[in-house]
């Protein structure tokens, strides 16, 4: 395969070389029309850079540099103070170890979070794409749907349940709301995923005796590998960044990372130190950044499965 | 014989029953039974704790004359206004340029997306360092000698919300960019040969052929934006925390604060059931359109 395809890319360069040029003509790489297409596309690129950019120079600057120069000079003395107060000593209230604490909180949440609400997802997902029931269909039209209800019209509800039950309050009780309202976009994501691959292979199964679990690990687990990475990318990302959960169902010792960060650069008390404040946004933003960097494209097809497929 | 039969269709399928027992609770307990819950409330006056005790619209005209209310439901609606426009002009430019057969394509897309990974608190701490106004852009505008230069955002309770909106275009363009993207990449190629062969200008091929065959790109990308207008709370809460004063104050962050500050519970119930109205006149429309008529596998 690998030398039939080299073998006629050898011969195609051959005959291109024995008759000319052949292809379109090459454009000129500075036509008036790649300056506008370039020059705009790097004018917006730097645009999107700049908060980034910002944040990094603040970060690395001293309090007195900071009150002197503008935003955009780069450090004239580079210091690394502000990122060791901001992950180890900054103070939120009467707590003064900095975001690390919230960082292990965020940990502790968003990793069980992940994993119950993939596990409970992808199962769900394939009971709906193969082994229908009679309503599950209608469930499963509750559950999209209940996907645009606004999350504070569920909130105090949730509340009740989760002090009723004796968790409210706790990592265990965010946990569970993650994994609720996580639900519909994953579910939606397995289902589709799982009708797309072919019908004989879960009928070949069947005839060969495999159940319901057995089918589910040993065929499709191993077999829908990506689209669990895409989940992984889409669950963690989310419940990282997320605010309004963190901040209604735990208390001031177990908040999520975001929480602690608003509450450290927008306390009112102390003088404000805006290298702190930055080193500790890109603290908290460094997570979904690096798993965005790493994933590319598996981020983008997470969110386009999640959003065009709806 | 009858008899064992009929207990077996029940337990028939059984495990995928019990798989799907997560999804049922949610979708009856949470969403339909806590929306359920939340609205009827709405029509008590409970305080610190939910009671029923009705009385009536009286949350709801209260809610109606509280200037609190009424600035967040025009905030939203600068807010989503600039949001659903900008995004999909400034999504859909920067879709056609990408989709020129560029180089880096990759890079750039990387670029304009990355914002996007951000929570909206790292999004709302960034523009209000940005732009705050001793040592952000005015101050650097005016360092440069225009010393007269006044762009403070954030301090000005009149132009606070474009403050805010600015941020959340650099959050947020980059999704409807790739949403775009995607749907210029499922148009035929024939489609542009044709209109090259006709000689139309390309501003004209998108203008009058492309959109119109984006339209379910559109119409989901719509409903995406839509559905983030509404629930804006933790961006207003970062960058400006509603102020000055009550400026910058939106719905989702009213119905918080009542239902956990205030402890007035039924006018936060109220103002969430607002929300939950102003969602279903959009999506109800949508879901029609979509769904409506055809049966989906």
């Amino acid at each position: 395969m690998v030398d039939v395809a080299s073998l006629s890319s050898g011969a195609e360069a051959l005959r291109r070389d024995a008759s000319g040029p052949s292809g379109p003509k090459p454009r000129h790489v500075l036509s008036r029309r790649n300056i506008f297409l370039y020059g705009t596309l790097i004018v917006v690129a730097l645009y999107y850079l700049l908060p980034l950019y910002v944040m990094v120079v603040t970060s690395l600057k001293g309090m007195p540099e900071i009150r002197l120069g503008n935003i955009f000079s780069p450090p004239m003395e580079i210091t690394f103070e502000p990122w060791v107060k901001a992950w180890a000593t900054a103070c939120t209230g009467l707590n003064c170890d900095g975001l690390s604490r919230g960082f292990w909180n965020s940990v502790r949440i968003t990793v069980p979070s992940v994993l119950l609400s993939i596990a409970i997802a992808s199962v769900n997902g394939y009971a709906l794409a193969n082994w229908r029931f009679k309503g599950a269909d209608t469930f499963f039209i509750i559950l999209i749907v209940g996907a645009f209800i606004p999350y504070q019209v569920m909130i105090y509800p949730i509340v009740i349940i989760l002090r009723e039950i004796g968790i409210y309050g706790t990592l265990t009780g965010l946990v569970i709301v993650h994994s609720i309202f996580g639900m519909p976009i994953l579910t939606l994501l397995f289902r589709n995923y799982f009708t797309s691959m072919p019908e004989e292979l879960f009928r070949a199964a069947r005839v060969d005796g495999a159940g319901f679990w057995g089918i589910y690990l040993r065929i499709m687990l191993p077999m829908s590998l990506p689209i669990f990475v895409v989940a992984i990318i889409l669950q963690v990302t989310g419940i990282w960044n997320d605010f309004l959960f963190g901040v209604v169902y735990t208390r001031p010792d177990t908040y999520p990372m975001t929480v602690q960060l608003n509450n450290i650069v927008n306390s009112v008390q102390g003088v404000k130190e805006y290298n702190v404040n930055m080193a500790a946004t890109i603290l908290t933003g460094l997570v979904p950044l690096i798993v965005y960097f790493i994933s590319g494209k598996l981020f983008v097809r997470g969110i386009a499965a999640g959003a065009v497929k709806g | 014989m009858s008899n064992s039969e009929r207990p077996s269709k029940l337990f028939r399928n059984l495990n995928a029953k019990v798989a799907s027992i997560p999804m049922v609770l949610t979708a009856l307990v949470v969403f339909v039974g806590g929306t359920a819950w939340t609205v009827l409330y709405s029509f008590t006056n409970s305080k610190l704790l939910p009671r029923l005790n009705f009385v009536g619209l009286d949350q709801y005209h209260r809610l109606w004359s509280t200037s609190r209310w009424l600035v967040s439901i025009e905030n939203l609606l600068i807010y989503g206004v600039i949001s659903l426009v900008f995004s999909l002009v400034i999504g859909f430019l920067l879709a056609a340029l990408l989709d020129q057969k560029i180089r880096f394509e990759d890079t750039f897309r990387t670029i304009f997306l990355y914002p996007f990974a951000l929570s909206f608190i790292v999004t709302g701490l960034v523009w209000q360092w940005l732009l705050n106004p001793d040592f952000g852009v005015q101050r650097v505008v005016r360092d440069l000698g225009w010393t007269s230069f006044s762009f403070d955002p954030l301090y000005n309770s009149s132009i606070v919300i474009y403050g805010i909106s600015i941020a959340a275009l650099w959050q947020g363009t980059g999704l409807i960019m790739c949403l775009m993207l995607a749907g210029l990449r499922g148009i035929d190629e024939d489609i542009w040969k044709a209109a090259r062969v006709d000689g139309i200008p390309t501003w004209k091929t998108y203008l009058f052929v492309v959109i119109p065959m984006m339209r379910p790109v559109f119409i989901t990308t719509l409903v995406i934006i839509a559905a983030g207008i509404v629930k804006v709370y933790d961006l207003v809460v970062a960058q400006t925390s509603g102020g000055p004063g009550i400026a910058s104050e939106v719905p989702a962050k009213y119905v918080y604060d009542y239902m956990f500050f205030a402890q007035n519970l039924g006018q936060g119930f109220a103002a969430s059931t607002m929300m939950l109205l102003s969602v279903i006149i959009v999506i109800v429309p949508w879901a029609y359109l979509e769904f409506g008529g055809r049966k989906h596998g």
